[in-house]
């Protein structure tokens, strides 16, 4: 393998750079005195051409590359095009954002951002990931402190940085302790390792504490106390897209690092490995994240809440075994990424108008924007898990591989509470659609019509969610392609 | 092939209401009763199709096509006379409850674009059998209720309806677990019932999985203790919505727990048919009971619904043939009887007196100032105490007489129910429409009853008296479907 | 024997002039009065087809119908007439008519109360007709609902209350029987009187519950005892009475309350033999009580309504006794036969002759209310005959024939039923005829009290009967003393009906 066919590999990943790299040029050279909405047309414009390249370049050249530190596949392919698309709904929705002036900047860091999670599923090497990790982070706490005018914005980032550090700080403990146990930093020795039959009991502190770090990623409880005031204070395109692009990336890679590196580890219900680890993650997260979600006032809070407990259920895919558990886990995941990003985007309809994103300020939005609240509601009952939507038979597939996943039913009870916490989360859901539908409109917002952009890119959203809800197959069928290409 | 356009039709009316354009509105009722009444017209072409050529215990597909491969989920639609009959109730439940709310001003279109889809969602529970579909189509039904009741409701309606819907779902949320464990333990692949049903699941699994199944959908069929949504859901809920609710919305749940708990369930079943009939008794005596107490005219009437869903639960625990067909005709008398009920409280009374409160009505004198509605409610409250020549009679007969042979000792409770149930309904009857003594309220002019409530209330009870003149046109229908295959497991170590 | 199905046209017939009538405009109340008049007539006509087509040789059933209905439930179109149930449609359909003219000038929704006489009457005949307990119900309970309307509406000031405990105690009785009846179908699977009775014959028909036979003869047994009434089910009935308006007081005593005894005679006996003659001597007590007490209770009374109301608890007390008394098991060979065909045809013709006096009484009781402008106690009267001689001679005829006088129509019924049941049940008849005293005493009160003594001022304008009130109390009076003269008449018609249901126990 030359160079020049490493490069090839990265080709999609090199064309963000380069693009991000640009906009700042162009933003600093050219766009300097043009009015805000002018500028943030050419660079969201850029920003999404660069994303519509890259999945062009990907789709005529697939690569494969199973070398070294990268592992690239269809299914990774696949992953970074759906990242990518994210990302290009993210600009869309960032049009009409008044909340700075550094617009080159901003659009500069989520390509980065991108970048980062690109690299991240295309990693098979621990310090690889590591470095991705850190690229993805460092951008979005730059990202979330962008709002200058808000100090919750600012004060998010902070917790953000100093939660994601000492995470970052788990992680690589974990990471130096498993090369030290198994010398090893490739995802494949490990598991060469492992099955040799070596296993000290360090090596579960080295997993317990890997998998803490991942763990803050994905705002699984108890390391989710930076979700709320992050999804709160930052900008709500940013929030849409830790809650969207980053969660399909993070689970992605802690998919692939269970079942690549760790899969003899995996352990039962009471032996130890993994497995137990996880089951707590996941039964702390969906109940605290229902439960406090119940409490909350903020649409945005209250999402954060949520994304906690659809946390909890996508790891329930990753305790199921992988033939099962990855469809699943990425029908879930990415039906998931497009009904957050929705909601998102409707709330920041809302904050446009004046609103503080506050439970009451939704009311009469149906009176207002029918076709906006019309889509709010399809994202909420997908959240929901109501049918025929999305999010319905996203939960629905990943709670039947959860029941399969263990002879006996034995993780039955784990799904019985999965189905319970997500009948409560009804309630606040509906909360928000009462206020939207049966609440009279509250007289002191200023009604501003969104952006054309974005209100085309919600319709689209919500257009996806029922599709795929009523046709899942669409979705199963790519994935199940993909991976019987080459799975990881 | 008919049977199918129900659930398509509901739909499309429901997408084009909601499409239908601002100044438009008032195209918005005749659409909804067109599609409506073209639900019911496939409805009934079906009936008639099949009555020409009947064959005892047959299971028409409809539809059976692939429709998501990766979990072996089907899109299946079929019919016995089981499921016809409820599919003719929904018809005639939908066509009259858009009547009665032919006064809706407010949002009209969001309303019967709403109601159209809770109207889609019930024909295709009636009409699927595929598990998975079933459940879809189940879950559909709920969310419109609550905007029914949230957004055009009454007395604490966003607390009835947040009750009704959570409360739904919590049933449902057992309902797919059982699903779930039951696609699983079966390991083939497959939701479809006829499939599933031929499984056979083990003793100890069957247990646990029937008490959970039979239960998430019998809350909606107002099983005690699990009915309380159902009297503070009917109360607040506009009258149409009302109408459904009592009317199919309850059927849903006593539907999927015949075809679904006690078809694959059968051990199961047979373990807990003691305790659920129990309860179903209580429900009957409870219902009544608590009915009798009640100020608010819609309570008493939303209490008599649980009371007469117990029966169809009782029935349903006879495991007879009688028993499950008077069970089966009850659901679709029940709905037939209680609409005519709301309607008359809810449409009739209130929407003119603006009180529903039992001890004001008085002054209103209604007997003599609306006669019609009096004498609407004094048949439809006869037809419900259960008197011959209304359908309830032949459906609680036969309720009773399949009980009687499994728990005579519960036949009678139930029996002393129907009396509390003649109380309580003459309470109600006499201090709204014939109290004694006083003079009327001066002043208070009642607007006259209106064409669509009279077109209403007579199909309502001409329905109620053809089949309960004629109850073969249905009995036939139901109790074929018991025969089938597809059922016997049911019969599996029981008597007849 | 016809095949035209004369039965369910004569059934049909009152429900279709009914909804004629209601059709009608509002301002044609005389034409819709003069419709409501010609059905109940053309119902007399077809049934006097009936009786003159009628076999009276036989004791079975004729006439017959039957077609399928529910067959899946046991449902079945079976109706027919035997002797008994032919006298219970003459009746019917001779009170009706009686009871329209004489309630001919009712001024509040005349239409409506028309209507629903026809309906009642369509209750009562498909009643008497049925062979199917279901089908049989069905109009058991129907008539029930035109009946209470009748005393909702037309009745007087406490009428709300009368008709609610009427409905009511109807209703406990009704479920009762119905519960019973369900039961025994799940053990037999038919609900055909003639199958059940066949199959009481061997014992079967309360199939696994054997033990529960009891209870279920009770619940049946309460459905009627509350219909007739037996004591102590009957506080329901002297303020329906009172309080219902004249005509319907009539039909109610005079067509409704035999629904009860007839229920005795066409279910009870044949269905239940051996719980009859387990449970004979309190049923007999009760009897004798049902005879006593209400004559005595009369005494107390100061309303004329009241007082007629309780004479007639008294003289259905008669049939029960006799009924009760024909299921006593004849021990040691003794064949009684004679005396139970004795006490039946008794039972049956006092059913028949009390339903024209009562309805009579209750006819003049109701015209003296309508002369005194609502009074009726027995003090605001007297000397009433001065003014109206007329009024007195007919009124005291049916009084007499009602206390049973021989050679009016209360007398045969009487002396039958005490014929058969002193030897049957000798205490019991013993005790029975110091009723007959009670009422022979408080009846001729009645009489004393308003025709004789001294004339109040505030009566000498009294109007004596018009023609048109003769013509219409005529033939009803005309009956009575046929009946009482040419009871053969009636015991032709039915001595072969109940020497047949003597067979079956």
């Amino acid at each position: 393998m030359s160079y020049f066919d490493l490069f090839k590999a990265l080709i999609p990943e090199a064309i963000i750079t380069g693009i991000a790299l640009c906009l700042l040029a162009v933003d600093l050279a050219a766009l300097r005195p043009q009015s805000m909405s002018v500028r943030l047309r050419w660079c969201g414009g850029m920003a999404i051409l660069g994303c519509a390249s890259a999945i062009g370049w990907m789709l005529l050249q697939p690569a494969q590359l199973q070398a070294g530190m990268l592992a690239i596949g269809p299914l990774t392919q696949w992953i970074k095009l759906s990242l990518l698309i994210l990302t290009a709904f993210i600009a869309v929705i960032s049009f009409s954002a008044r909340f700075t002036v550094h617009v080159g900047e901003y659009f500069a860091l989520l390509l980065f951002a991108t970048v980062g999670l690109m690299l991240l599923v295309s990693a098979d090497n621990f310090l690889l990931i590591f470095l991705a990790l850190e690229l993805l982070s460092i951008s979005l706490y730059a990202l979330t402190a962008f709002h200058k005018n808000r100090l919750a914005s600012a004060e998010a980032a902070l917790k953000y940085y100093l939660f994601g550090s000492v995470a970052a700080a788990f992680t690589l403990f974990g990471i130096s302790l498993l090369y030290g146990v198994t010398g090893e930093i490739q995802l494949s020795g490990i598991n060469a390792h492992l099955s040799a039959g070596h296993q000290e009991p360090i090596f579960y502190i080295a997993l317990v504490m890997t998998l803490a770090g991942f763990a803050f990623k994905l705002a699984a409880a108890p390391f989710h106390f930076w979700a709320p005031d992050v999804y709160e204070g930052a900008p709500t395109p940013i929030a849409a897209y830790i809650a969207s692009a980053s969660k399909v990336g993070s689970f992605f890679v802690v998919a692939r690092i269970l079942w690549t590196a760790f899969p003899g580890a995996r352990g039962g219900a009471s032996a130890p490995g993994w497995m137990p680890v996880l089951v707590v993650l996941a039964v702390i997260s969906m109940t605290l994240g229902n439960l406090a979600a119940l409490m909350q006032r903020k649409v945005s809070r209250l999402l954060a809440y949520s994304a906690v407990a659809h946390g909890a259920y996508a790891v329930l895919a990753l305790l199921a075994a992988p033939q099962q558990g990855l469809p699943s886990l990425l029908f879930y995941v990415i039906t998931y990424a497009l009904t957050a990003l929705g909601a998102f985007a409707v709330v920041g309809v809302i904050e446009a108008s004046g609103g503080r994103a506050e439970l009451k300020d939704f009311a009469g939005f149906s009176r207002r924007a029918p076709l906006l609240a019309f889509c709010l509601l399809v994202f909420m009952l997908s959240l929901a898990g109501i049918p025929p939507l999305a999010g319905f038979f996203g939960k629905f597939y990943v709670f039947t591989a959860a029941a399969e996943a263990t002879p006996r039913l034995s993780l039955l009870w784990l799904v019985i509470l999965a189905v319970a916490t997500s009948a409560v989360s009804l309630y606040y859901y509906l909360q928000i659609l009462k206020q939207v539908y049966a609440a009279a409109p509250l007289e002191h917002l200023v009604w501003s019509p969104p952006a054309r952009s974005s209100q085309w890119a919600i319709v689209l959203l919500a257009g996806t969610i029922i599709v795929l809800g009523c046709f899942p197959s669409l979705l199963l069928t790519r994935i199940a392609a993909v991976l019987s290409a080459h799975p990881f | 092939m008919m049977l199918a356009g129900t659930i398509y039709l509901s739909f499309f009316g429901a997408a084009a209401l909601m499409l239908l354009p601002a100044r438009q509105a008032r195209c918005a009722r005749p659409l909804a009763l067109l599609t409506a009444l073209g639900g019911l017209a496939c409805a009934l072409a079906a009936l008639v199709g099949r009555w020409s050529q009947i064959e005892p215990g047959a299971l028409r597909d409809i539809t059976n096509a692939p429709w998501i491969g990766e979990l072996g989920i089907r899109f299946h639609l079929a019919a016995d006379g089981i499921s016809l009959t409820l599919v003719l109730l929904t018809g005639i439940a939908a066509v009259t409850g858009i009547l009665f709310s032919w006064n809706i001003e407010t949002r009209p279109r969001e309303f019967f674009a709403l109601y159209m889809a809770l109207i889609g969602g019930v024909y295709g529970v009636f009409l699927s059998f595929d598990l998975f579909l079933l459940f879809v189509f189940y879950e559909i039904a709920i969310i419109p209720k609550y905007f029914l009741i949230a957004i055009w409701g009454s007395t604490r309606r966003e607390y009835g309806a947040m009750k009704l819907a959570l409360y739904s779902f919590a049933g449902s949320a057992m309902v797919l677990v059982g699903l779930i464990a039951a696609y699983v333990v079966a390991g083939a692949k497959t939701f479809d019932l006829v499939e599933l049903a031929k499984y056979p699941f083990p003793a100890e699994f069957q247990s646990w999985a029937f008490l959970l199944v039979f239960v998430g959908f019998a809350i909606l069929a107002g099983l005690w203790p699990f009915h309380t949504w159902a009297p503070t859901g009917h109360v607040a809920a506009p009258t149409g919505a009302s109408m459904l609710l009592a009317g199919v919305v309850m059927k849903l749940g006593a539907y999927g727990a015949l075809r679904v708990a006690m078809t694959l369930f059968p051990l199961g079943l047979h373990r807990w048919q003691h305790l659920i009939a129990a309860l179903a008794v209580v429900g009957i005596v409870y219902g009544a009971a608590v009915a009798l107490t009640q100020r608010d005219f819609k309570f008493v009437i939303g209490y008599s619904s649980v009371s007469h869903m117990g029966f169809v639960l009782l029935g349903l625990m006879t495991l007879t043939q009688i028993g499950l067909t008077g069970a089966t005709l009850q659901m679709f008398s029940h709905g037939i009887i209680a609409g005519l009920l709301f309607a008359v409280v809810g449409r009739m009374i209130y929407d003119r007196a603006h009180t529903r409160d039992l001890n004001e009505l008085g002054a209103f004198r209604l007997g003599k100032a609306m006669p019609f509605a009096a004498i609407v409610f004094v048949l439809a409250a006869s037809a419900s105490m259960g008197l011959p020549g209304f359908s309830g009679f032949i459906a609680e007969m036969q309720t009773l007489i399949g009980a009687w042979r499994v728990f005579p000792g519960l036949t009678v409770l139930a029996a002393v129910g129907i009396l509390i149930g003649v109380a309580f309904l003459w309470r109600a009857q006499t201090k709204a429409f014939f109290p004694e003594g006083g003079s009327p309220a001066p002043g208070t002019h009642l607007a006259a009853i209106t064409l669509p409530e009279k077109i209403g209330a007579l199909t309502l009870l001409s329905t109620t008296i053809l089949i309960g003149l004629y109850p073969r046109l249905l009995l036939d229908l139901i109790a074929s479907a018991f025969q089938s295959p597809l059922m016997q497991p049911i019969w599996k170590g029981t008597l007849s | 024997m016809t095949t035209l199905p004369l039965l369910t046209g004569l059934i049909a017939l009152p429900l279709a002039g009914g909804i004629a009538l209601l059709l009608t405009k509002p301002a044609q109340e005389k034409l819709a009065r003069a419709i409501g008049l010609a059905t109940s007539l053309l119902a007399l006509l077809i049934v006097g087809v009936i009786w003159s087509g009628f076999d009276r040789t036989s004791g079975g059933m004729q006439w017959v119908e039957q077609a399928a209905w529910a067959p899946s439930i046991g449902i079945e179109y079976h109706l027919g007439v035997d002797g008994i149930s032919l006298l219970m449609l003459l009746l019917t359909t001779l009170l009706v008519p009686f009871s329209l003219l004489a309630s001919w000038k009712i001024s509040r929704q005349p239409k409506l109360y028309f209507a629903l006489t026809l309906f009642l009457e369509s209750g009562l005949l498909g009643t008497f007709t049925a062979l199917n307990f279901i089908h049989w119900f069905l109009f058991w309970e129907l008539s029930l609902i035109p009946a209470f309307f009748l005393i909702k509406i037309w009745g007087g000031p406490k009428a709300g209350a009368a008709a609610f405990q009427f409905f009511l105690y109807t209703m406990v009785g009704s479920v009762a029987l119905l519960v019973a009846f369900l039961a025994i179908y799940a053990a037999t699977n038919t609900f055909d009187f003639g199958q059940l009775a066949g199959l009481a014959a061997h014992g079967e028909i309360f199939g696994a519950h054997q033990r529960l036979a009891g209870a279920i003869f009770l619940a049946a047994l309460l459905g009627f005892a509350v219909k007739v009434p037996l004591l102590p089910f009957h506080s329901w009935l002297p303020a329906a009475y009172a309080e219902a308006p004249t005509g319907a007081s009539m039909l109610l005593t005079g067509a409704m309350s035999k629904m009860g005894v007839y229920g005795f005679l066409r279910i009870l006996l044949p269905i239940f033999p051996e719980q009859m003659r387990a449970a004979q001597t309190p049923l007999l007590w009760l009897a004798v009580a049902t005879i006593v007490f209400p004559a005595a209770a009369a005494f107390a009374q100061r309303d004329l309504k009241r007082m007629v109301a309780y004479s007639s608890i008294n003289h259905l007390g008669y049939c029960l006794l006799g009924i009760i008394a024909a299921t006593r098991l004849t021990p040691g060979g003794m064949d009684f036969t004679n005396e139970k065909a004795a006490a039946l045809n008794g039972v049956v013709l006092q059913m028949f002759s009390h339903g024209l006096t009562a309805a009579a009484l209750f006819y003049f009781v109701g015209l003296i209310e309508e002369r005194a402008g609502g009074l009726r106690c027995l003090h605001d009267f007297g000397g009433l005959r001065q003014v109206a001689p007329v009024f007195c001679g007919l009124m005291g005829i049916t009084v007499f024939a009602s206390l049973g006088l021989p050679g009016l129509g209360g007398f045969v019924g009487e002396f039958l039923i005490f014929k058969g049941a002193l030897p049957l049940a000798s205490w019991a008849a013993a005790i029975a005829t110091l009723g007959l005293l009670f009422t022979a005493i408080f009846l001729l009160t009645i009489l004393q009290r308003v025709f004789a003594g001294p004339l109040p001022g505030k009566w000498s304008h009294w109007r004596d009967l018009s023609a048109a009130e003769r013509w219409c109390v005529a033939p009803v009076i005309g009956l009575i003393f046929i009946l009482g003269i040419l009871p053969q008449a009636v015991l032709d018609v039915t001595n072969p009906t109940v020497l047949h249901l003597l067979q079956q126990f």
